[in-house]
């Protein structure tokens, strides 16, 4: 039990990725999909492509020198020209109220990335990823490029959130074909209620990398719905966020 | 440059022990982890100190209580920019163990290694004198699994990922090698008063 060999797909992880310096973007489309939610399309300056699921960080600084600075998930595809960020609007949320609010076409925010060489999805091998709520964002970007690349029939999708304007865009993965699962209301002939396995189950396959992304409860579970379905718990990458407990 | 129409919320004067870009989490703390949550019986873990060393040990669950104990009270920053000030762990100082084992002469670096094949290195000075330990108590309570229980390796003055969850192992070295995070783009020290966040830093 002591000295245990490394899993080969966490050794496998790397290539050594490099994350960019911070820099100005600019602000191109800010769009309001709900009110829970503000879409930002930005144009980054030698840009570094980036892949699915990684993320950038946004640097905020007030006139006396206050830095407030967050993570959001890349939700565009690598071949879109603009950036595109889904912010979801935090009650009291200092930085996402302020993106959801100020922040318009023209303007100019401070930005680094892409973060995170794990939690990513290049295209080339089968995959099943399971989001919830803004964990839903980079199997966004998974999904566009998939799409983008012609590599639909490697990713399989999976969905939750509590309601519709909690998930961010339903219309991309219904249209795609994504189980979409909501837990407080019908939706599409869906009784309301949480993930169920038989809803997972067709979406697995042996030899695929399973993603997990959301908040840290909705992790557990939905990490547990794949270990449960047959997936190795050494194929699951996750990405999880929020307090526990 | 400032960002046009940001001012921040109302804001007391900055807490010292919050390096910069960190966040005061209050009692809450954040659970980040990138690999399924392994569950580990006591009586099935155990740890090892090997590589340059005079003498590889092995300890299980009950040898390792036996040794001395050891408590950390201070804070705690993760490189998601949040920090957790004023909390306490106990276990055994890495010291301890090191003494034990006997590090040789030329051991420059450690890569620890947890039960799911995590990795994180570090420079064998950042762990010894007072600044490491592997503990199973966190504010007096048996460490959550989900936050590296039963032992967790606790390296608290750098960024938290080095401070290796469900940790089995710390092999010395002569040089450095990479772990899990610090393969994926991220600072291969990682102090958080330096913001060494990322490669380059």
């Amino acid at each position: 039990m002591t000295d245990e060999p490394l899993h080969p797909r966490l050794l496998a992880a790397g290539p050594h990725v490099g994350t960019g310096a911070w820099r100005t973007a600019t602000v191109v489309e800010v769009v309001h999909p709900s009110p829970r939610a503000v879409i930002l399309r930005l144009r980054v300056p030698d840009r570094i492509d980036h892949l699915p699921g990684q993320h950038y960080a946004v640097r905020l600084t007030a006139e006396d020198g206050y830095v407030a600075q967050r993570s959001y998930s890349v939700a565009s595809a690598p071949a879109d020209p603009l950036l595109e960020l889904w912010v979801e609007r935090l009650v009291d949320g200092e930085v996402s109220g302020f993106l959801a609010e100020v922040v318009e076409p023209g303007d100019e925010l401070v930005i680094r990335g892409p973060i995170g060489g794990w939690f990513v999805w290049d295209g080339m091998t089968p995959a099943v990823a399971v989001g919830g709520g803004s964990g839903a964002v980079p199997l966004l970007a998974m999904l566009r490029h998939a799409q983008a690349v012609g590599a639909t029939d490697r990713l399989r999708l999976a969905v939750a959130a509590r309601t519709l304007d909690d998930l961010p865009f339903p219309d991309e993965f219904a249209a795609a074909g994504a189980v979409v699962a909501l837990s407080r209301t019908d939706y599409e002939g869906r009784p309301a209620g949480h993930l169920t396995a038989a809803e997972v189950a067709p979406l697995l396959r042996p030899d695929a990398t399973g993603f997990v992304c959301g908040s840290t409860p909705f992790a557990e579970f939905a990490t547990q719905l794949l270990v449960d379905g047959g997936l190795p718990a050494a194929a699951l990458r996750v990405e999880r966020f929020g307090p526990s407990g | 440059m400032a960002t046009r129409g940001f001012v921040g919320r109302r804001r007391t004067e900055r807490d010292p022990r919050l390096p910069p870009g960190q966040y005061d989490t209050g009692t809450d703390w954040p659970v980040l982890t990138a690999e399924a949550t392994p569950r580990i019986a006591p009586e099935n873990w155990s740890f090892t100190l090997n590589g340059l060393v005079a003498t590889p040990t092995t300890w299980t669950w009950d040898e390792v209580h036996a040794l001395p104990a050891s408590r950390y009270d201070g804070d705690i920053h993760c490189v998601t920019t949040w920090s957790l000030l004023g909390t306490s762990f106990e276990g055994v100082s890495l010291d301890t163990l090191l003494d034990i084992a006997g590090p040789s002469p030329q051991a420059t670096h450690i890569l620890a290694r947890a039960k799911t094949g995590y990795t994180t290195n570090l420079p064998l000075e950042h762990v010894t004198g007072g600044k490491a330990w592997l503990v199973w108590t966190h504010e007096g309570r048996p460490l959550p699994v989900d936050h590296g229980g039963p032992v967790r390796l606790l390296v608290p003055h750098l960024y938290f990922w080095k401070s290796a969850k469900w940790v089995t192992s710390i092999t010395l070295l002569d040089h450095e090698e990479q772990g899990f995070w610090e393969r994926n783009g991220y600072h291969d020290l990682g102090d958080p008063w330096r913001e060494q966040r990322y490669t380059g830093d």
